[in-house]
């Protein structure tokens, strides 16, 4: 990354003050499963010569995070999102390559490590089925050794922003789902960890818990300056929390960079709308015509002509109004994993953590 | 220590609390679990009666003395861990439990002291209701006592840790349940459960004292019962601990390249 000599020096400075939190360098995971035609011969065969073939879950990873930050991954499902969180809490070792969080190797699973990390993955980890949450808690309290007051007061602040106080004495099992994953994320935050990694967190809410949880994680990240790691399939989960997202698909890092960057990247094209104070026709050769009613008209049209027809719309047309804007990030994202083959071999990497050899 | 301590503390809590919510399943489990001892408890005091009273050294009242005494050993010894951590494996729950800093075994061992300790207060009036029944022949002394105190904590522990080390092939095998049939099978015989090994044929009796059954149940038993020499007693405590560092160290190798091979499927 070409950096001006006078911008290396503050930069140098910045990063010795906040050197990655996680450090991801050539990951890899292949898994051996057993391979098997379905039917009854295929049953018997597989008794006595068992095929495997290797999935190349993660390809060839790498990736920064620096302290405090929020990352959202993203990736059609079996891109290696889940995969890449279990290597980074320890619960699968690599294939190859190296990662370090916090200075540890995950994979090790010191405790000085996993006493300060938290992985939320699915929504029955943290609280015992038949028991009230609040006795789950105080296993936890145990587990992670929490002094009294500091329990204490965490749980009051969690209890504050997830709003869980009549929760605590039901049993888990009487919980909704929405309920449930408030009382495990609490949970799994009871030790203040300084390194969250959480899979759909999200995950089968409704809007109104999706939005309690989401700034909850912006709270917490705020307040204790914790560094997120997190993956979700809802674009609203990732536009409202991480600045910064990594795109995987097949295993394969596409993208690494801010928000903005990847609309600007992976799609070619603006959105125009334009509303008009009469009759236009042959509004086609302006660009594709994606709506038309009521005068008010959508079109798409290539990024690098944008100015030129934006100025050929107003000159040619009886246009009251025009705007451009970028197309949804849903649609974005779409057009990312749809094409992923077409991407080149090598991706382009815009790293908005600094550059980790001036570390 | 003082961290496990509280650790255990809470955990007997919640073992304690899980254990209540399902008070019928529980008595319902914990009959079933007694009723084996009593079924060969009766059937050799029938079988002894139908001889003149004796089955070689052993009268019926002796045969109630093993068995009511077999039967609280069986109880504090017995494990779950083969079904659980083929549940937990094979949905991913293992993975809850091994990215917190205390390891799984913890939690098991806990868990099981915790329903031993809430149970016993079930089987206490069953095997006294028992006794009077079937008139042990009680031939407990304090220095039979003294030892058989080692003697039951050991086998616990070398109980634990096999089953534990049999439990974690689940890594490997997603379907155990055929081993740990084998595993009760072999147990049922040469621990002296069926039978006391005294009154197995001969070279079953030299299998017994080689391989570790004998030791996890009979062995405690026939201490506190004074059938065995001093001699006997000694050895019999030396091979438990010799026992218990084998199935440690298998336990230790087993997890530690398990875990490598845990491939964390599901939630």
């Amino acid at each position: 990354m070409p950096a001006s000599p006078t911008a290396t020096v503050p930069a140098r400075a910045n990063t010795a003050r906040t050197a990655p939190v996680i450090r991801v360098s050539n990951l890899r995971k292949v898994y051996n499963v057993p391979e098997r035609e379905s039917g009854l011969g295929a049953s018997v065969r597989s008794l006595f010569s068992r095929e495997t073939k290797d999935v190349v879950a993660v390809g060839d990873i790498s990736f920064d995070v620096a302290p405090g930050e929020i990352v959202g991954f993203l990736g059609p499902n079996g891109a290696g999102k889940t995969t890449t969180l279990k290597m980074l809490s320890g619960l699968l070792h690599p294939s190859d390559g190296t990662a370090t969080v916090l200075g540890y190797v995950p994979w090790k699973r010191e405790k000085a490590y996993l006493q300060q990390m938290t992985l939320v993955m699915g929504q029955r980890n943290q609280l015992a089925w038949d028991i009230p949450v609040a006795d789950s808690y105080e296993l936890n309290r145990a587990i992670y050794r929490i002094p009294e007051a500091q329990y204490q007061q965490t749980l009051k602040e969690l209890s504050n922003l997830l709003d869980l106080g009549p929760l605590l004495t039901k049993p888990s099992r009487n919980l909704s789902l929405g309920e449930r994953m408030k009382c495990e994320l609490a949970g799994a935050l009871l030790h203040l960890p300084r390194v969250l990694f959480l899979d759909e967190p999200t995950l089968g809410l409704d809007v109104t818990a999706q939005r309690r949880i989401r700034t909850f994680i912006a709270e917490y990240g705020a307040r204790h300056n914790a560094t997120v790691l997190l993956t979700s399939h809802y674009m609203a989960d990732v536009e409202a929390l991480a600045e910064r997202v990594i795109v995987i698909h097949h295993g394969v890092l596409l993208f690494d960079g801010p928000l903005s960057g990847l609309v600007e990247r992976f799609s070619p094209y603006k959105t125009v709308t334009i509303d008009l104070d009469g009759p236009a026709s042959d509004i086609d050769r302006f660009g594709e015509v994606v709506r038309n009613e009521d005068g008010r008209i959508t079109l798409q049209i290539p990024k690098s002509d944008a100015a030129a027809i934006t100025a050929r719309l107003l000159a040619e047309l009886p246009v009251v109004d025009l705007s451009v804007t970028d197309p949804p990030i849903d649609e974005v994202i779409d057009r990312v994993f749809n094409t992923g083959e077409e991407v080149p071999e090598t991706p382009e990497v815009e790293a908005t953590a600094p550059e980790p050899a001036l570390a | 220590m003082i961290d496990l301590v509280h650790l255990y503390r809470a955990q007997f809590k919640v073992t304690i609390a899980e254990q209540f919510q399902y008070r019928g399943a529980l008595v319902i489990w914990l009959l079933g679990l007694m009723l084996e001892p009593v079924i060969y408890l009766s059937v050799w005091a029938a079988v002894a009666n139908s001889q003149g009273g004796q089955v070689d050294a052993f009268t019926a009242a002796d045969f109630a003395a093993y068995y009511l005494i077999a039967m609280m050993v069986d109880h504090a010894g017995f494990t779950w861990i083969m079904w659980e951590m083929e549940y937990w494996i094979r949905q991913g729950n293992l993975s809850a439990l091994l990215v917190r800093p205390v390891h799984p075994i913890h939690r098991h061992i806990a868990g099981n002291l915790t329903f031993k300790l809430l149970t016993f207060f079930v089987l206490l009036p069953v095997v006294l209701a028992l006794a009077l029944i079937y008139r042990p022949n009680f031939t407990i002394s304090p220095e039979t006592t003294a030892a058989f105190i080692p003697a039951l904590i050991l086998a616990m522990a070398l109980r634990f840790a096999v089953e534990w080390t049999l439990a974690s092939l689940a890594f490997w095998i997603t379907r155990v349940t055929a081993i740990n049939q084998l595993w009760f099978v072999a147990f049922l015989f040469l621990s002296g459960f069926a039978a006391p090994i005294a009154l197995l044929p001969p070279f079953a009796q030299t299998l017994a004292y080689w391989l570790p059954f004998y030791r996890m149940l009979g062995f405690p038993v026939d201490v506190l019962l004074g059938h065995l020499t001093t001699q006997q007693i000694v050895i019999g405590l030396g091979a438990q601990v010799a026992w218990l560092a084998v199935a440690y160290a298998l336990l230790q190798f087993t997890w530690a390249r398990g875990i490598r091979q845990y491939s964390a499927v599901g939630a």
